[in-house]
């Protein structure tokens, strides 16, 4: 009987995620660590394909890993966060208005169009639009919701929604855009904000973002070999460090699920996932 | 705010505005483990800061606002792996070719791209340069041929004449016609071969790219000026034929870029600048003259190059004169069953050191194509013994040079 080597699921949402665990892969295969990876094309099948057994860890989206969480808790089962990167840590989500906005505070988006991320962002439409719930208005019905959704069920990974909402708030479309804290910079940076041309309205409360999710069953000697290695890779070793900067990292944490409490209080509020782990939203494709 | 800690003031710059160009500067000049405080009124520093000391790695304490008498809003501790990239950086050789060792005998693959001179960080893509040997490549003149080259840059607009009427009698300008279009397919595989070797060559020798990419545009100038004079009285292109482009062929499937630069530039561009020489000199019309002037200058250098960088590789590598005259006795061999130079060539040079299709001017013009052929001859001895081939060597070399001149 062949065991196969340790097999990492992750969802494809860019060309480079090939190079990065292909990368990845080698230097593992250096180290001794039979490693392989498996892409798929959305979240939901990771998940699912996680659950079924298929994979032994999966490179989650925060979503992700709170369908996980749910599916395997529904199923008597406990998925653990075994390592992140520093970047996943304490992120929080703006809601931008323009610099000459007439809106100062939340509250005065009554009847006004707030863009947001794809239809499954975390970062740019969930988080955000809880968090203006929990400030009272509910999204949909006090303020009009404009989802700029691009690569649906990749949870956002691809900043285009992000970018687009952005675009329409400059562009005088929308009253307000949501988005995460580095790319508002991002997008000054390139230009997609010009200097001065808008404000933060409001700010959630810090959040952490992916995580490597394992579940019980598996073989703990491996995942904490695995978990080892990834947390030795250095910045300094320029055989890694261009994986690493490509993956958005300057060094692997130990996980933790703190930071998803905000997110998981999202999901229910916005009825996303079930408690169950089944998905409840409507109109997301799967 | 701790005595002695430094103080980086932003003002009211923010980071949608290039915050980080001067806390970068700061951090930079900061040693591991010592603090800075930064100061600004931007009314979103505090959070942008976070998000961005969490990108790069640094420690960032936001300090909660009106805490610090002075307006501190955070203070930074530059991230460990701040200044990773220079570790084990090396030099890749020198800007300067004139500093001693500027020049390694054979660069690293994974300096690729990178400027001969900067300090490449380790690891990355390792292009595959084929040609990266310092002994096949490099002359000490490299640097002053290419300003040379550079600085002798023609415009094919400005420099000729080409309102001047041209006023041939038709089978003079026949003969200007088929001798262009000779011409034309020859630039042509002048300018395919080094651009061909330039994308192979390493960039550490910058310069040897640089006159290659120069070589390239000259003959590209030089395909342009033929063909506008060919066509300039209206006359459709002339005759190309097989044994011409078959020899020509020879030169295009030499992969060794010493024997290449040999065949074509020695040996091929050697022979033009005599046939550019005899059309300076016996063109019907100033213009094709002042193309042949300006044409013979750029292969001239072109010649020049090639001797200068074959020189250098003879000295160090003794066995490459025997590889050249190899090279040059199997390309005999491969053109023996070809017809060589084609009769319409030949006899259109006759006809234009003729001037005219009288009886005692063919006799006169033919007398100065034989002695062309026998100035092309002794210019390719005196060459090859620059290179160091014996009398007799360069006699036998030099007499099984094509017949189709290039």
């Amino acid at each position: 009987m062949t065991t196969r080597p340790f097999t990492l699921g992750a969802v494809a949402y860019d060309p480079k995620v090939v190079t990065i665990w292909e990368g990845f892969a080698d230097w593992f295969a250096r180290h001794g660590f039979a490693f392989d990876y498996v892409l798929f094309s959305g979240y939901e099948a990771q998940v699912e394909a996680h659950l079924a057994g298929s994979v032994d860890v999966t490179w989650d989206s925060p979503l992700a890993w709170v369908r996980t969480r749910r599916l395997a808790a529904a199923a008597g089962r406990e998925a653990r966060s075994i390592a992140m990167r520093d970047t996943d840590q304490d992120l929080t989500s703006v809601v931008l208005v323009r610099h000459d906005s007439d809106l100062r505070v939340p509250s005065e988006l009554v009847g006004r169009t707030v863009a947001t991320g794809a239809i499954d962002s975390p970062q740019a439409t969930l988080l955000p639009l809880a968090h203006l719930a929990r400030e009272g208005l509910e999204p949909g019905v006090d303020f009009d919701v404009r989802r700029f959704d691009v690569m649906v069920t990749k949870h956002g990974d691809h900043i285009g929604g992000e970018r687009d909402a952005a675009t329409a708030l400059v562009a005088g479309e929308v009253d307000a855009a949501c988005l995460i804290d580095g790319n508002q910079l991002l997008f000054a940076k390139d230009g997609s904000i010009p200097v001065d041309a808008v404000r933060t309205l409001t700010r959630t409360a810090p959040y952490d973002h992916c995580t490597m999710t394992v579940l019980d069953g598996s073989d703990g000697a491996t995942i904490d070999r695995f978990v080892e290695l990834l947390l030795s890779m250095s910045f300094a070793d320029p055989q890694v460090r261009p994986l690493l900067e490509l993956e958005g990292l300057r060094e692997w944490r130990p996980g933790r699920t703190h930071g998803y409490d905000q997110l998981e209080a999202a999901v229910d509020r916005l009825r996303f996932y079930g408690p169950d782990g089944s998905i409840t939203a409507s109109g997301y494709p799967r | 705010m701790s005595p002695g800690v430094p103080l980086v003031e932003l003002g009211t710059l923010g980071f949608d505005a290039g915050a980080h160009v001067i806390l970068n500067l700061a951090l930079r000049s900061l040693e591991s483990g010592n603090a800075l405080a930064v100061r600004g009124a931007h009314p979103e520093l505090a959070p942008h800061l976070t998000a961005w000391c969490r990108r790069e790695g640094h420690r960032c304490r936001v300090v909660p606002a009106d805490a610090e008498p002075r307006g501190v809003v955070a203070y930074l501790e530059r991230a460990t792996t701040a200044s990773v990239r220079s570790n084990g950086a090396v030099r890749a050789g020198r800007a300067d070719p004139d500093i001693a060792d500027a020049i390694v005998a054979v660069p690293s693959a994974d300096w690729g791209l990178a400027a001969r001179g900067a300090l490449v960080e380790p690891g990355g893509p390792t292009p595959p340069f084929r040609l990266d040997r310092r002994d096949e490549l490099w002359t000490d003149r490299a640097p002053a041929f290419y300003r040379q080259s550079a600085a002798s840059q023609w415009d094919p607009d400005g420099a000729v004449g080409w309102s001047e009427p041209v006023r041939n009698a038709p089978v003079i300008e026949a003969a200007v016609v088929q001798v262009m279009t000779f011409l034309i397919e020859n630039e042509v595989v002048a300018l395919v071969v080094p651009a061909r070797f330039l994308g192979q060559i390493h960039p550490h020798f910058r310069e040897i790219q640089q006159q290659l990419a120069v070589i390239a545009a000259d003959e590209a100038r030089h395909i342009d000026v033929f063909t506008r004079r060919a066509t300039l009285a209206g006359n459709d292109l002339a005759l190309s034929t097989v044994g011409g482009r078959m020899s020509l062929q020879t030169l295009l499937d030499e992969p060794d870029f010493a024997i290449a630069s040999f065949l074509l530039s020695v040996m091929g561009e050697g022979t033009f600048i005599s046939l550019l020489g005899f059309l300076e000199a016996h063109a019907p019309d100033p213009l094709t003259r002042r193309i042949a002037h300006l044409t013979r200058n750029d292969e001239a250098r072109h010649v020049a190059f090639a001797m200068a960088h074959l020189e250098r590789h003879a000295t160090i590598d003794t066995a490459l004169r025997a590889r050249l005259a190899r090279a040059v006795d199997r390309r005999h061999r491969e053109l023996q069953s070809t017809a060589g130079l084609n009769d319409e060539v030949f006899d259109s040079l006759v006809l234009l050191a003729a001037g005219t299709p009288e009886p005692e001017a063919i006799r006169a013009g033919w007398n100065r194509v034989q002695a062309l052929q026998h100035e092309m001859r002794e210019a390719r001895q005196g060459r090859l013994a620059r290179l160091g081939f014996t009398t007799a060597e360069a006699d036998t070399i030099a007499s099984l040079h094509t017949r189709n001149f290039m």
